[in-house]
């Protein structure tokens, strides 16, 4: 027999509901925490939230970002920030929205230009130039939110639909945990959070489900089949048998996402740090916040017996 | 059981194949793939303005400027025609939607009533408005104060009208700078929605947009001095940036001679006294003759040719203009000549545009994107796929068979169906990698576990394969929600994200339940293993 690598070796079994009390008071501790982060540092909104312009340079050899920020400190153009982006010869520049119409936006873009060319040797190359109005960054606001929410309740739905409400309850407050911990760890790190970050969240909200319904699944299917066994232990057995899938499919996304941020581009870093943190903190929740949810809501395991004939023929063979 | 439906063989082998064949222009330069024959495949993956760089930009027609316009005549109107039917009246003023004016002499009330519905016009639309409705709505209360109010049809008919012109003459003007495949769409009520794929200098495009280009020939009021006071019938007008004249401000008449509806054509061309570049222009027979005839009663006095409400010069007449042509000459660049014949021959927009959004990525940018993408998604292609061997091996390889597939799927679905491929979207793609094992994973570890019981490998393999499906179904429905919810509130980039994401999903699940199953059980009809190697 060929030798496999087993993350989690065969005879694996882990008491986690027994952790389940260390793991709520962990995850609450990190919840509250994020929301305080969030009250007091806020979240460093992108121009696709905050209106503004952003404009990404590449000077012909290293920036002199100093001269740069000086030179645009004496336009009076309000808050405005300048970094390194990847490489030692790209600038990124933010500055806020203007005073003004969007007449007024326009003349400061170009503004900023004809100064950057003044004071820079040799060619500047435009990299990015984005301007977002005010309308259009609520709107972008409100539909980030909605999506969300909606994202949240379909989510609820369905598993309600597939399971019972207990599950989708548990699934819920799984997906929750995950949000507001993501939050947190923008919150925390300052790093700038825009349109991509949202999808990030939803990507993450899918993924997390996708764990959380795997368990789930298993859960339902050891409900049937054993039909005298604590409910306790029975979830237990269920996240042992699904935790080597759990931990393989973790593997692959997180070696995927590893390679997009090593040489993905600055443009996504972003993207791709908030997905690292939602595959960690999803595979965590759906073991460490789903499972137990479901053991203090009690399971109606009637239920599951009755549906046992109907839904019998998706487990045996074709 | 190591039957395989045939049905189930050839449907698998036609998507497979159908993958194959769309992908393949896709390995081919753009313009060798154009020479192909009609009946192959001759699609490519769309790239999104972020990867091959371009400007997108969201204006918005000011169409309330439309309106404001549309009372500002209407109360000129109203004077004229109580002044000549000598209707005594005051207070005349704009309000909401609507002229006001206090009649004073109650006996002419009936009489006002009747001039001031003269100016009340039928709305002349294909549109599905009531057929028969007017354009003003007349009441006079009892205190002799009459209301002319625009009626809600004739401003929804002038929003469209201002709108629909608007994307005309915003498409005139781009067409005219030469821009490859330019999408310009309506977007909501009052909205454009510009793309410009390749455009290297969006600063042009954007200024070309920015300016009305309202044209008119004015005379010069030579009555009044500039900073002096203005007399009625006149106004004072600064001088444009790109004059040539000293003057800063102009004194010129109300009136306008001739405006840039009348101008057929526009060129750029050399000024023969200043040598400096300048712009030709013609105008149609009812305005040549106009202007004809104004340049015969005025020779010797000035006249300001004024774009946007600016004076860009203000020649004298040395003699009647009879051909219909001229120039306009003023401190122009060749750049800010052309642009302004541009502007000239694409007309006037009915009502300025406000950009709401801009993005613009150079095309540098755009191909470094593109590099990257690629090389991350080969690195975690590699990785994946070493893993997968090390944790299933042999079962490992034909997950990765699997993988591969779907990457043939995803890139000949995207081509087929001409999706854009935007940097989010290969993030999406690189995503996929990682995620799209998940359903083989979670096949071979339920086989694990079957074999595990004591079961036998056929048993073992059939078991495995039905008991992941709902499994499979419900995880995968979960991620699909998110897409779709991605690509309904997302905008652009985002968008193509949950589009590959999406693919990826469905093509996920499509190998992982029949190709695979396929490749194991052709395995095993060959080999017969007594035990499974997993």
């Amino acid at each position: 027999m060929a030798w496999h690598l087993k993350l989690v070796p065969d005879k694996t079994y882990v008491p986690f509901m027994r952790l389940r009390r260390t793991a709520f008071g962990f995850s609450s501790l990190l919840g509250v925490l994020s929301i305080v982060l969030l009250v007091i540092l806020g979240l460093n909104f992108g121009i696709d939230f905050r209106g503004g312009t952003l404009i990404q340079v590449k000077t012909q050899g290293p920036a002199n970002i100093s001269s740069m920020r000086g030179a645009l400190g004496g336009l009076q153009l309000g808050d405005f920030a300048l970094q390194e982006f990847g490489e030692a010869d790209e600038v990124l520049i933010r500055v806020q929205r203007q005073d003004g119409d969007n007449a007024d936006q326009q003349v400061a873009i170009e503004l900023i230009k004809r100064t950057l060319e003044a004071i820079v040797d040799g060619d500047i190359e435009y990299r990015r130039v984005e301007f977002v109005g005010p309308q259009v960054s609520e709107e972008l606001k409100r539909a980030g939110a909605l999506a969300l929410g909606i994202a949240l309740g379909a989510m609820l739905l369905y598993i309600w639909f597939r399971f019972e409400w207990q599950f989708s309850v548990g699934a819920v407050t799984a997906l929750v945990h995950d949000v507001i911990l993501t939050f947190g760890f923008f919150a925390i790190t300052g790093l700038e959070f825009n349109l991509s970050i949202v999808a990030a969240i939803l990507t993450i909200v899918g993924y997390s489900m996708n764990d959380t319904v795997v368990v789930y699944d298993r859960v339902r299917e050891n409900l049937r089949k054993y039909k005298k066994t604590d409910l306790k232990e029975l979830i237990d057995l269920s996240i042992n048998d699904t935790l080597s899938r759990t931990t393989l499919t973790s593997v692959t996304t997180l070696l995927a996402l590893i390679a997009l941020a090593v040489v993905g581009g600055p443009v996504i870093a972003g993207f791709v740090l908030a997905m690292i943190w939602g595959v960690v903190i999803g595979t965590y929740s759906s073991i460490f916040v789903a499972a137990p949810v479901l053991l203090y809501l009690g399971v109606r395991r009637e239920v599951f017996d009755k549906e046992t004939d109907e839904s019998a023929s998706d487990a045996t063979p074709a | 059981m190591l039957r395989f439906a045939k049905w189930k063989t050839t449907l698998v082998a036609l998507v497979v194949a159908a993958g194959i064949i769309f992908v393949l222009p896709n390995f081919f330069p753009r313009d060798s793939v154009e020479k192909w024959p009609g009946w192959l495949p001759n699609q490519q993956i769309n790239l999104g303005l972020d990867l091959q760089g371009g400007s997108h930009l969201l204006l918005e027609v000011d169409v309330d400027s439309v309106l404001r316009e549309r009372l500002e005549s209407l109360e000129s109107e109203v004077r004229r025609a109580l002044r000549a039917e000598r209707v005594s009246y005051t207070g005349i003023g704009i309000e909401q939607n609507g002229v006001r004016v206090r009649l004073t002499n109650p006996d002419q009330r009936d009489d006002a009533v009747e001039v001031l519905q003269a100016l009340s016009q039928p709305i002349v639309t294909n549109a599905f408005l009531a057929v028969g409705a007017r354009d003003l709505d007349v009441k006079v209360d009892d205190e002799g104060v009459a209301r002319l109010t625009l009626t809600d049809e004739a401003i929804t008919e002038r929003r469209r009208a201002a709108v629909e012109q608007s994307i005309e003459i915003v498409r005139r003007r781009i067409d005219e700078t030469g821009t490859r495949e330019p999408s310009i769409q309506r977007q909501g009520e009052d909205r454009i929605l510009v793309q410009l794929p390749g455009v290297d200098d969006p600063d042009r495009i954007k200024r070309l947009l920015g300016q009305t280009a309202r044209l008119t020939f004015q005379l010069v009021d030579l009555d009044a001095r500039p900073g002096g006071r203005v007399p009625p019938g006149s106004v004072a007008l600064p001088a444009d940036a790109r004059s040539s004249d000293r003057q800063t401000e102009y004194i010129v008449k109300r009136e306008i001679i001739i405006s840039g509806e009348n101008l057929t054509n526009a060129s750029t061309t050399f000024d023969q006294q200043s040598g400096g570049p300048a712009v030709s222009f013609r105008f149609d027979t009812a305005g040549g003759r106009r202007f004809g005839k104004v340049t015969t009663d005025n020779v010797g006095r000035p006249f300001a040719i004024v774009l946007d409400g600016k004076v860009i010069s203000a020649p004298v007449i040395r003699s009647p203009i009879l051909g219909g042509s001229g120039i306009i000459s003023g401190g122009f660049s060749v750049q800010e000549a052309n642009d302004l014949s541009i502007l000239l021959r694409a007309g006037a927009l009915p009502a300025p545009l406000n950009i709401l959004e801009e993005r613009s990525v150079g095309p540098g940018l755009g191909a470094d994107s593109v590099a990257a993408g690629e090389l991350a998604s080969v690195i975690a292609f590699l990785a994946v796929m070493v893993f997968m061997v090390m944790a299933y091996g042999m079962f490992g390889i034909v997950a990765n068979i699997a993988l591969l597939v779907n990457m043939i799927l995803i890139g000949g679905g995207l081509s087929l169906l001409q999706a854009t491929l935007t940097l989010p979207g290969i993030a999406g793609v690189v995503l996929t990698i990682g995620m799209a094992v998940d359903a083989n994973v979670l096949i071979f570890e339920r086989i694990r576990e079957e074999v595990r019981t004591g079961k036998t490998p056929i048993a073992a393999l059939d078991a495995g394969y039905a008991r992941a499906l709902t499994t499979i179904i419900d995880a995968n429905v979960t991620t699909l929600i998110a897409a779709v919810l991605l690509f309904q509130f997302g905008s652009g980039p985002i968008k193509g994200f949950a589009v590959t994401l999406a693919f990826g999903i469905a093509s996920s699940m499509f190998t992982a339940i029949t190709l695979t199953r396929l490749i194991v059980i052709s395995w095993m009809r060959w080999r017969r293993p007594t035990a499974l190697p997993i």
